[in-house]
């Protein structure tokens, strides 16, 4: 036991508490200076804006794409249920590469978008494409045990009663999914924020524009501003604290709406 | 496609009602007219196609662009090999370690009651949330040269930053949660009853873990072992910052396609890119092979 708490406080806590320590060494106005800072409220706006955006995105496809895997019988199924995954387990460097190839003016989805005026890759809609690409396992996997485990009842007695088709879904089946759609839009969301690998590559690295905060960190370290590095860096753990805690907050949501079944 | 048939009811159409109840009886409650379907199926196919499937293809195209001898001239390239080399002993550390603390975490979680332990289990989640690049910048922040251990690691001229300790450090920090959150719902549902029939017959407490245990959760440690391995071995972020990118020292393969990707050598980026898009392909089918398994050890009540 004691020994769990030791190894578990040595791997994981001492290095987050220094981060804290750290910044603790600038005042709170150095610390607010930071933080303010135009560059710095550009990359963090363009991380959680983007990532807001593409969280949305993962929301509306990920339950068109769980509705079909679960709902419906169609040739390749079960493979494209298993390559739902594949954004989990690709190293986020390769769909870096292979996202900025894909989509350059050139790529295979790039040449054809340059032709209709659209360009992906270089820009803020690039990073926006790698941060959907990194969440689209998030609102899937949360939502399809619920699905599946979903009482057909439920809907027979509704039809029943004289429900459409329409308002069976919104109104039967949808709110029944509302905790799980959460979870999956929230993981999705803190995924994207803090992604680097699979974005820089297609970001184009503009400061200001195409800038996320997790490169600024990178950048600043590398300048040796190592304060404007931590203060960046406390901004973003404490967001990311607040999403897990609502996702927990959720998941209890979740588990006392299970019962019904 | 036996629950679909299973779900569906036999149903009673008398002549009497109206034309419109009777086409209405005849649909499915349970499912969308037949367009609705083919849209949605559509959209889920397409957009999984575009933002899943092609990618993947990218990256063998690429690396077969200019043919198979420039393909296996790329991956022998000692560059490439010390990468691969370097990957795979930091995959090793990584796994051991956090297969030793994960089984530790989640059987004191699973198996005992004490205060905090909710905590704990966020604690565990952290790494997870947490962005890569700040689980580097934590080690830097600790090892560094202006670091809380840096001048006592200069004065008895001890490297972990820039060199192989910092690389495996981050990596392990990132890995983390794998092990344990595989074995945590496992543990706590098969719950204590086994290990205490043991020790009452007389069995040691490591009897207990080696006999009872271990062999209850072996699939459990396998799924977390594989996604942890899948994951140190593709980690780029949290290693990025802590590499200092020596090139043929301490770059890993994921470092290594950035490199060579800035430098333009496509073929030789995309080759090793194909490694690791291989290796997530086989973790991906293990997974797949394992979740069967764990589903049989774990029958679900539902």
């Amino acid at each position: 036991m004691g020994l769990t708490l030791t190894w578990l406080s040595l791997i994981v806590l001492i290095p987050l508490a220094g981060l804290f320590v750290r910044s603790t060494d600038l005042s709170l106005d150095q610390f607010w200076g930071i933080v303010t800072s135009r560059r710095t409220l550009n990359a963090l706006r363009v991380s959680f804006g983007l990532a807001f955006a593409a969280a949305c995105v993962n929301l509306v496809m990920g339950t068109i794409v769980v509705w079909a895997l679960v709902r419906y019988r169609f040739p390749g199924r079960r493979l494209f249920d298993a390559i739902v995954d594949v954004p989990f387990a690709l190293p986020t460097a390769v769909a870096g590469v292979a996202l900025t190839s894909l989509f350059a003016q050139k790529g295979w989805l790039g040449a054809p978008l340059a032709a209709l005026g659209v360009k992906v890759a270089f820009t803020p809609l690039g990073i926006f494409v790698a941060m959907i690409f990194i969440g689209i396992p998030f609102v899937v996997r949360t939502v399809q045990p619920v699905l599946i485990d979903l009482d057909p009842e439920i809907e027979e007695a509704a039809a029943s009663l004289g429900a459409g088709r329409w308002q069976i879904v919104t109104r039967v089946i949808l709110p029944s999914l509302t905790p799980a759609l959460l979870t999956g839009f929230a993981l999705a969301f803190a995924r994207a924020v803090g992604e680097y690998g699979s974005v820089i590559f297609i970001a184009g690295n503009l400061p200001n524009v195409s800038e996320i905060a997790p490169l600024l960190i990178v950048i600043r370290l590398s300048e040796y501003r190592y304060a404007d590095a931590t203060a960046i860096a406390v901004v973003m753990l404490v967001v990311a604290f607040l999403i897990i805690l609502a996702v927990n907050r959720l998941q209890r949501w979740t588990q006392s709406r299970a019962p019904l079944n | 496609m036996s629950i679909e048939m299973s779900l569906q009811r036999p149903r009673v159409t008398s002549p009497a009602q109206s034309t419109r109840a009777a086409k209405a009886a005849r649909r499915d409650p349970r499912t969308e007219l037949r367009p609705i379907r083919i849209i949605i199926t559509t959209l889920a196919i397409a957009f999984l196609s575009i933002f899943v499937v092609l990618p993947l293809v990218v990256v063998f195209a690429e690396a077969f662009a200019k043919g198979v001898s420039a393909y296996a001239t790329a991956l022998i390239d000692p560059e490439a090999l010390s990468a691969i080399r370097l990957t795979l002993l930091v995959a090793l550390v990584s796994v051991a370690t956090n297969l030793v603390c994960g089984l530790a975490a989640a059987w004191a979680i699973a198996k005992f009651e004490f205060p905090g332990k909710t905590v704990l289990i966020t604690l565990i989640d952290l790494p997870f949330s947490v962005s890569p690049v700040i689980s580097g910048l934590v080690f830097v922040l600790l090892f560094g040269a202006q670091g809380f251990f840096g001048p006592w690691l200069q004065a008895h001229h001890l490297q972990i930053l820039f060199a192989f300790p910092g690389i495996a450090l981050a990596t392990v920090f990132v890995t983390f949660p794998f092990v344990a959150r595989a074995l945590i719902p496992l543990m706590q549902e098969q719950g204590t009853q086994e290990e205490e029939a043991a020790i009452s017959l007389g069995a040691s407490g490591l009897q207990t873990f080696f006999r009872v245990t271990l062999p209850n959760i072996k699939w459990g440690v396998l799924y977390g072992v594989l996604l942890c391995n899948a994951r140190a071995m593709g980690e780029f972020g949290a290693v990025s910052v802590v590499s200092g990118h020596v090139r043929g020292e301490t770059n890993t393969m994921p470092l290594l396609v950035e490199i060579l990707y800035n430098e333009y050598q496509m073929v030789a980026s995309f080759a090793i890119a194909s490694l690791l898009a291989m290796l997530a392909l086989i973790t991906l089918i293990a997974k797949t092979v394992l979740e069967r398994q764990l589903d049989e050890e774990v029958p679900r009540d539902h």
